[in-house]
């Protein structure tokens, strides 16, 4: 019964999310374009199905994965626990000790990202635009590592205290350098898998790790250092992406010379 | 719904692994997990089944609408209200800007009053909004005119290397962060499917190549209002 409450709120809040964006396209449709929308029925239906289908995937998140992701959150970055893993008599942790923390800083980003609803929009676009030569799941692959990557080394940086443009600077200048480099079909779709991996799943198992953290880290402050993590988050996959495409490039032009080898001997 | 089940089989392992192997701890709850889960991947489904339905279809149609028109101030005006409107709303916008007030009345930037903070959280959230309204509008533009998207997202960068240089330090890990957290679930699908619309039913417009790019530019303007917003006030 409580389920069922709680699936009539969340949905309520999600429709509320939704009622400024179906105002703004049925305004234009209406008043500027002055055409009925075609399939209508259809159209409203698959907006049916987007609130439904929202509202019960965060009533799931909320219900079984948020809770125990958080609590590991804190559990993996109290400091008993990793003296606990670290036998040394030592009173003071070194970056080295909470290395455990760095693991699930990358597993949890991969496998988040994965599930990312937003992500899977994007993938099944650029699959679609493509004609197929970018795969749904290796771009979903691709992003995934990159958001892991990104989050294991906020993590590192909250825990060593290294300033935060550092990182995102010479993130900046890779993603510069790769993009002279990198096929021109690729960029564009890059930077924007930036923006969309770190939406519904991502973000508050991340923020939950990275406020964790600056608690309990000595001579971190929760406001200052708490923060980053998402910014790591959409860095990464745009260098990851490209590097792909970069990848995918170079293994198709060495099995071409390959097969000419082989043709004029 | 075999399909969702695979896109979630990451996360139960990470968490069970780490749950049941590092942490040493038995799963809490276990009837509540199973049928959380069921709802995440029976939302997932239905998720994806009207993202085709609806959210694509409806975002093409009226890019090809507007280009069928030829009104570039219209286009342009629901670019903007696209881009404010999905973005004042959203919750997770609003977290951060809370966040963010706390942060500069900790810091003496502003009086530590309820007042004062609220005011300067609704004025954050509304210079992201206003910023992503832009920012869409502006990718619209680049679509219509076919001007390659590094240039402007590599000005945009060094312009947020320099702004770091200058904006106050506690600005900016949420100056960064804002940029990843102002596009939605919903504003994804719609935008990506105008941009695509767009691009395909201009000539000479490749949709691959001018289609994509709007949720960068979006992700990017926050991050140059944010760090703005920390320094005049």
């Amino acid at each position: 019964m409580s389920y069922f409450v709680q699936l009539l709120e969340i949905c309520l809040s999600t429709v509320k999310d939704v009622i400024p964006i179906a105002l703004i396209i049925f305004g234009f449709q209406i008043f500027v374009i002055r055409r009925p929308i075609a399939n209508l029925k259809r159209v409203l239906i698959g907006f049916g199905y987007v609130v439904l289908g929202l509202a019960l995937f965060l009533l799931g998140l909320e219900k079984a994965l948020f809770p125990i992701g958080r609590l590991m959150a804190e559990q993996l970055t109290n400091p008993e626990f990793i003296r606990a893993w670290n036998d040394g008599p030592t009173d003071t942790l070194r970056w080295q000790d909470y290395y455990w923390v760095y693991i699930f800083a990358f597993a949890i980003g991969a496998s988040t990202t994965i599930a990312e609803p937003s992500l899977i929009a994007v993938a099944i676009k650029a699959n679609e635009v493509s004609g197929g030569s970018i795969g749904v799941w290796g771009l979903r692959i691709a992003v995934a590592l990159g958001v892991a990557v990104g989050i294991a080394l906020g993590t590192w940086r909250i825990v060593t205290g290294y300033p935060i443009h550092l990182f995102i600077i010479t993130g900046y200048i890779l993603v510069v350098l790769q993009t002279i480099k990198a096929p021109k079909m690729i960029v564009p779709l890059a930077y924007d898998s930036g923006g969309v991996t770190t939406s519904t799943v991502t973000v508050p198992l991340v923020a939950a790790l990275g406020l964790g953290l600056a608690e309990t880290v000595p001579g971190r402050s929760a406001l200052i250092d708490g923060f980053g993590l998402i910014a790591f988050a959409s860095l990464f996959p745009m260098i990851t992406v490209m590097g792909y495409a970069q990848l995918s490039e170079w293994l198709d032009k060495r099995s071409k010379s390959r097969q000419r080898l082989t043709v004029q001997s | 719904m075999i399909g969702s089940l695979r896109d979630l089989a990451p996360i139960i392992l990470v968490i069970g692994f780490f749950q049941l192997v590092v942490l040493q701890q038995p799963l809490p709850d276990f009837i509540g997990l199973v049928v959380g889960l069921f709802c995440v991947v029976l939302g997932l489904t239905f998720f994806i089944f009207g993202l085709e339905m609806g959210l694509f279809p409806i975002g093409e149609s009226m890019a090809h609408a507007f280009a069928r028109k030829g009104s570039l101030f219209w286009l342009l005006a629901f670019a903007f209200a696209l881009g404010f409107g999905t973005t004042v709303a959203e919750p997770a916008l609003i977290a951060v800007a809370d966040e963010a007030a706390q942060v500069a009345a900790l810091g003496g930037m502003i009086e530590d009053s309820e007042p004062s903070r609220h005011g300067y959280a609704s004025g954050l959230r509304y210079t992201v909004a206003f910023s992503v309204g832009l920012a869409i509008v502006l990718g619209v533009f680049r679509i219509l005119k076919g001007w390659p998207i590094q240039y402007l997202i590599i000005a945009g960068y060094i312009l947020v290397v320099i702004m770091t240089a200058f904006a106050p330090r506690e600005i900016i890990g949420i100056a960064y962060d804002s940029g990843g957290v102002t596009t939605s679930t919903i504003t994804v699908p719609l935008v990506t499917a105008l941009g695509v619309g767009l691009a395909s039913s201009i000539e000479g417009r490749n949709p691959m190549i001018d289609g994509f790019g709007l949720i960068a530019f979006a992700s990017l303007t926050p991050m140059i209002f944010v760090m703005a917003y920390g320094m005049v006030i």
